[in-house]
């Protein structure tokens, strides 16, 4: 049954209906379409930004895939932990960083929300209960269960939650995680963000089944195979499962079906065409874009129509060019920081 | 309070100082409720502060110590112990790519003030993967202190200091020393930013630098040699991340004599380290005689008992090499 539900998902043919709206309430779609926009503008201004050379450093664009992160995000507060990685960018914003700072971070600036040290790679905004995302495949996943357990250790109703994707679960240290996490009963929430591939390869040619909830299945986690472009689905799923997990229920695990418009890396929607997938797949999936199919359910059902659409898309726009420009102005740290800050402690350059 | 400590029974009584003072303290690791996975250094820990808090775990080390990361990164002071360094390998990404990175990468903003505490466990025919002694690879890696105490007040006072440092530190204790013995005085807690190199005996002819149980075996090697007219004065490095050589200049400037020893490996080792570091500081005319370095040779740890002998260092070694060295 989960195996039919994911293959239906995973065929871009199916699931390019508006979004359900039905019932739910009407603040947190206007948040999930203004921030799913947000999101959206961000990333294809950092597109731009990437191609005409302003920007050094790998850039990691997770443009269609803006309702996993919205999604969940909706269930969780500042003083939660999020972890992300290398596609990280959707993340970090749900969560309510500055685009200014994160801009100024890409662009390596001092006012950038690594002060300039990380790059797009590695993303570091604690006040928004993000505690950071790297580039290294499923190296936040153990820090999240850790971070989960220090919250019960503390005796709050927070938690932890790693962002990973298909590709990561191929890494050993998630299944340890995974195992962790039930036997400490961790309040930690794992968000499977399957895009189908892992670089250029497809999920086919890397694991034997390309549903990754059978992990949670296998560590005895609930979990639930979301429709990772509809952002009330990912909503629902995401407020149940966190719901039990603040209550002290354990850890739990989501399967967002996605996929990103653009290659792994960079501003090339083609990079990765003709390896395994085709520009005809490409234009499929765009036509489940999960920011569209929300605007037409909310149509559909009276809460706004195209004007107010139109509209919220260039006021977006706006202040992401605004924000862009900003941080092209911003410096670049002083030299005295390689050194500086090795050490969280001292700042001294040996100690 | 009786105050007769042997090197175990100073962690153990750094662990119960610790737990009794920081809530925010926990630790985790393989073999922590068992009564002689880590020797006598956490006997009864999980009876006296609960299994909340004193957390024996799967097979995973990457993930454990991954978990003490993050559990760091939220406020937590946590322990993730190793009982073996050779099995510590598994959590490399954690240590490597995360703790001791993340203040540097994240602008000085993030603090993961694990302590990762790694024990070499060698001898008795255990052989190649339960012998290791890897200090000069994590020495390698800046923004991860790296301590190994010597003596039972650095057992339980760096200890200490390593679990309140802001900073991640990796803390290598050394089976071989569990039963050397002491008098301590109250515990005061010491910032490990500020912890140096340490003569534990004045001498004028030599400066024999060592670290762990390699100190061990220099000061018993000293007491042989003052038997023989050689006055050798021994410094114990305390902290091989990063490295401060300056106490060791100023002692080779007097000896005009250097002998360096290391129970690691010898290619790109800790004792070529310190020898570099004193070389490129002190003037050409400097040394009597080139310095002398003492490590395992390059070779993984044998299984039988005549192999473990040729293997490792010994006290007499210690002593002829010097005998080289002075004459």
């Amino acid at each position: 049954m989960p195996d039919d539900f994911f293959n239906q998902l995973s065929d871009p043919a199916n699931f390019q209906h508006p979004v359900n709206v039905t019932g739910q309430d009407k603040n947190l779609l206007f948040n999930q379409l203004e921030s799913m926009l947000h999101i959206r503008e961000a990333e294809s201004c950092l597109a731009t930004g990437k191609r005409d050379g302003f920007i050094g450093g790998p850039v990691h664009l997770g443009v269609g895939q803006e309702a996993v992160a919205v999604g969940v995000a909706g269930s969780l507060r500042k003083s939660d932990k999020v972890f992300g990685a290398h596609r990280s960018h959707s993340h970090v914003l749900a969560m309510g960083a500055d685009v200014y700072r994160l801009f100024a971070e890409v662009l390596g600036k001092e006012t950038g929300l690594s002060r300039g040290m990380g790059g797009s790679m590695h993303l570091w905004d604690k006040p928004n209960g993000f505690y950071g995302a790297v580039p290294i495949v499923s190296g936040t996943v153990s820090l999240a269960v850790g971070a989960g357990l220090a919250a019960k250790l503390q005796g709050s109703k927070d938690i932890g939650v790693s962002f990973l994707g298909d590709g990561a679960v191929e890494e050993g240290v998630v299944h340890e995680s995974l195992n962790l996490a039930r036997i400490l009963n961790a309040p930690v929430l794992f968000v499977v963000e399957n895009n189908l591939f892992a670089s250029h390869m497809h999920i086919s040619l890397r694991q034997p089944k390309a549903s990754t909830a059978r992990f949670a299945a296998a560590n005895d986690l609930p979990y639930e195979i979301v429709d990772g472009n509809d952002a009330v689905a990912v909503h629902k799923a995401a407020a149940k499962l966190i719901a039990n997990i603040r209550e002290g229920r354990g850890p739990a695990f989501i399967e967002a079906i996605t996929y990103r418009w653009y290659g792994h890396v960079d501003w090339r929607e083609d990079i990765d065409v003709g390896v395994n997938r085709s520009s005809g797949d490409v234009s499929a999936w765009r036509k489940r874009d999960p920011i569209r199919r929300l605007a037409d359910g909310m149509i559909q059902a009276g809460l706004c129509n195209d004007t107010f659409i139109s509209e919220l898309k260039s006021r977006t726009q706006q202040t992401i060019s605004n924000a862009w420009q900003r941080a092209l102005a911003d410096p670049y740290p002083s030299s005295s920081a390689l050194l500086t800050r090795v050490y969280a402690s001292t700042g001294e350059n040996r100690g | 309070m009786d105050n007769k400590y042997n090197y175990g029974t100073a962690m153990l009584a750094a662990f119960e100082y610790l737990l009794a003072n920081y809530p925010e303290v926990f630790v985790i690791g393989q073999g922590l409720w068992s009564p002689w996975y880590v020797g006598n250094s956490m006997t009864n820990l999980e009876k006296k502060f609960g299994t909340a808090r004193v957390i024996d775990t799967p097979v995973s080390e990457s993930a454990c110590t991954g978990a003490a990361v993050g559990a760091a990164l939220a406020g937590m002071k946590p322990i993730v112990v190793h009982p073996r360094i050779d099995f510590m390998l598994y959590a490399m990404d954690a240590i490597v790519n995360q703790a001791a990175k993340w203040s540097h990468m994240f602008g000085g903003q993030a603090s993961p003030a694990v302590t990762i505490r790694g024990i070499i466990n060698r001898g008795g025919e255990q052989g190649a993967q339960h012998s290791q002694a890897l200090q000069a690879w994590f020495a390698h890696i800046p923004g991860l202190r790296v301590v190994m105490p010597a003596t039972v007040a650095d057992a339980r006072d760096l200890l200490i200091s390593s679990v309140l440092s802001p900073d991640p530190v990796l803390f290598i204790d050394d089976r071989w020393l569990y039963d050397l013995e002491d008098t301590l005085p109250p515990i005061v807690e010491h910032n490990l930013a500020l912890a140096r190199p340490q003569c534990l005996q004045a001498g004028h002819d030599l400066t024999i630098v060592a670290s762990g149980y390699s100190t061990r075996l220099a000061l018993n090697a000293g007491q042989k040699l003052t038997g023989q007219g050689i006055s050798a004065e021994i410094i114990d490095l305390r902290v091989l991340n990063p490295f401060y050589p300056e106490l060791i200049v100023e002692s080779v400037e007097r000896t005009k004599h250097l002998l360096v020893i290391d129970g690691g490996w010898r290619t790109c080792g800790v004792a070529g380290e310190v020898i570099a570091s004193v070389v490129e500081r002190v003037s050409t005319s400097c040394f009597k005689k080139p310095p002398i370095r003492i490590t395992l040779p390059d070779a993984p740890a044998p299984t039988s008992k005549v192999l473990e002998n040729a293997y490792y260092p010994t006290v007499d070694l210690i002593v002829n090499c010097v005998n080289k060295l002075m004459h």
